[in-house]
């Protein structure tokens, strides 16, 4: 990593509009996310932030009709380009998804596939223990890495989701609601986990958790409809953390996290 | 909020009554499914038991020894030569070569079905393939007859390819069977939940790599059922092999030479002149518990190597 000093910037957004179809599920969103920083996308349901977080690594492309119009540049390169291949995108843009699913391989396989297929040529023993240890796994697994992944409690399984993630080193991981299926204990040590992994990724989290969101991330992007009732969703404000807590600009913003929303 | 509760009380639950209740409906369904399950059992069992019946006169003869019958390789009981093997290899050597054909190209049509295929291409094939499932078994046969067969020589030479042979059969076989193979491993595929195609392509995973390595592991145990039933029926395929791998026992390992497998040979003696209780008539039961045995052994077969892989993968 570079310096530090300066902020900067992981990945932009500008312009940015996604459509299914001639619907506009968000439109108009402007970010700048910092490197090396968490990002909380919050807002109330249906209000398109787990598909703005998919399109940051195309991950809408598997829905038909989908499309997007405007700029996500990461590193000055757009990733809705003519010519950009959306499997490099997704190599160097990893996601830890609501649901944990791990594949139907073993623990140790699960983290060794991924790498293989990015072609890892390195000592796969060490690069597994690794990740798992990034991820805080490494202590409950070590004895059992060639057992089923689907032996593990949920919350084990999502952190060895997020370990076969940061196999592939990735510069940005995406969480789609990375701890909603998961019990207060695991969850708080997805939060902790965040915390360590932002030392060496940008993170972009979406959660329903407000008070998550307060925890764990740097900066917030609150996400509502928009008022003509077009039913299109769009970043109303996207500050500091402190900021939106504490003193938000929007009134919107103020009523959903003080819940007075709706 | 309280004031709701109130009302829903008053007005929609009964007086609180913890007895037991009968419910006719839930017993009655019971029952049914019970029978239902009972008759499929019992019916399976009247069948073994009425093989068994009549192959125990089989072998109750003083003639057909054990030994004989597993130990020789020539098959003709009405002189004396009780030998099972020609029929067991050349029926499985048919099925071989079925599967061979229809589990590749079935398992491709399935994949390319279920992770490939754009809506409308996926519903332009699919009929086309039930339309394969629903031609009648005689006209494979006559299919293997005049047209896989002369292929056969064409490409091999008429030295070669014995007009009547178990390649043609067996290819033909696959080809049948490739319908009922591709349509359930493509269930088995579709089953698999899209969270683990999301969680693979997140991974900078292609297309290819998701479908081979990620939903075809995980969607194992499906195609193992539909490997287990394409088994069953190419073993217990009776008109192609009637019609186009020979008549009259051969034992041989060459494809390309006629060989009469189990089935064939019960239609063609059964089809004939035969009285009750001659030793061609208590042979068949003979066969056909074989056969049972044969099919029999292949499922476990295959469901031990399917047990072991979805041991390991899930």
């Amino acid at each position: 990593m570079e310096n530090i000093q300066t902020p900067e910037i992981a990945i932009e957004t500008k312009n940015l509009f996604i459509f299914y179809g001639s619907f506009a599920a968000v439109s108009e969103v402007n970010m700048k996310i910092e490197k090396q920083k968490v990002t909380a996308i919050i807002g109330p349901s249906g209000c398109g932030k787990s598909t703005l977080i998919r399109a940051f690594n195309r991950m809408n492309d598997f829905v038909p009709s989908s499309y997007v119009t405007g700029e996500i540049l990461l590193q000055g390169q757009n990733l809705y380009g003519r010519d950009i291949d959306p499997v490099e995108v997704r190599r160097k843009i990893g996601m830890v998804f609501q649901k944990p699913n791990p594949f139907p391989k073993s623990i140790y396989e699960n983290i060794a596939w991924g790498a293989n297929i990015n072609g890892f040529k390195g000592n796969m023993d060490e690069l597994v223990e690794q990740s798992l240890r990034g991820a805080a796994l490494w202590d409950e697994v070590k004895d059992k890495l060639k057992k089923s992944a689907y032996e593990l409690s949920g919350g084990q399984q999502q952190r060895l989701c997020i370990a076969r993630t940061i196999a592939i080193q990735p510069e940005i991981i995406l969480m789609d609601e990375p701890a909603s299926a998961l019990d207060p204990i695991s969850t708080l040590r997805i939060e902790e986990l965040m915390q360590e992994l932002k030392k060496n990724y940008t993170i972009i989290i979406v959660t329903h958790n407000m008070q998550q969101a307060a925890r764990v991330s740097d900066y917030t992007a609150m996400m509502m409809l928009e008022k003509d009732g077009s039913r299109s969703g769009t970043v109303i404000e996207f500050s500091e953390t402190k900021k939106i807590f504490t003193n938000p600009k929007d009134k919107r913003t103020e009523d959903y996290v003080t819940g007075r929303f709706g | 909020m309280k004031q709701e509760n109130t009302i829903m009380e008053n007005q929609l639950f009964r007086p609180l009554d913890l007895k037991k209740k009968i419910r006719p409906g839930e017993s009655v369904i019971q029952a049914l499914l019970f029978i239902a399950g009972f008759l499929s059992i019992f019916i399976t069992l009247a069948i073994v038991y009425e093989l068994g019946k009549e192959a125990w006169l089989f072998f109750g003869n003083p003639d057909v020894t054990f030994a004989k019958f597993f130990g020789t390789t020539e098959w003709s009981p009405g002189i004396g030569k009780y030998g099972i093997w020609p029929l067991v290899t050349s029926t499985l050597i048919t099925s071989t070569i079925a599967i061979f054909v229809s589990l590749p190209l079935g398992l491709a049509v399935a994949l390319f079905l279920s992770e490939y295929a754009s809506p409308k291409a996926r519903s332009a094939l699919k009929p086309i393939l039930e339309i394969l499932a629903g031609i009648p078994t005689v006209v494979y046969g006559y299919f293997a007859l005049l047209f896989m067969t002369p292929l056969l020589q064409s490409i091999f030479g008429k030295q070669t390819v014995e007009v009547y042979n178990m390649a043609s059969a067996g290819l033909v076989m696959g080809i049948m069977i490739l319908p009922l193979i591709s349509s359930m491993s493509e269930d088995a595929l579709s089953a698999v939940p899209r969270a683990l195609r999301e969680g693979a392509y997140a991974m900078g995973a292609t297309k290819f790599e998701t479908s081979i390595q990620v939903v075809l592991p995980a969607a194992l145990s499906g195609i193992g059922a539909a490997l287990i039933i394409g088994i069953s029926r190419a073993v217990g395929e009776t008109m192609i092999v009637a019609i186009a791998a020979g008549s009259g026992p051969n034992f041989t390992f060459n494809p390309f030479k006629a060989a009469e497998t189990m089935t064939g040979h019960i239609a063609r003696i059964s089809g004939g002149d035969l009285s009750y209780n001659s030793i061609d008539y208590t042979s068949l039961f003979a066969i056909a518990l074989m056969l049972f045995l044969v099919t029999l052994i292949l499922n476990l077969i295959s469901q031990g190597i399917i047990n072991k892989f979805r041991q390991r993968y899930e």
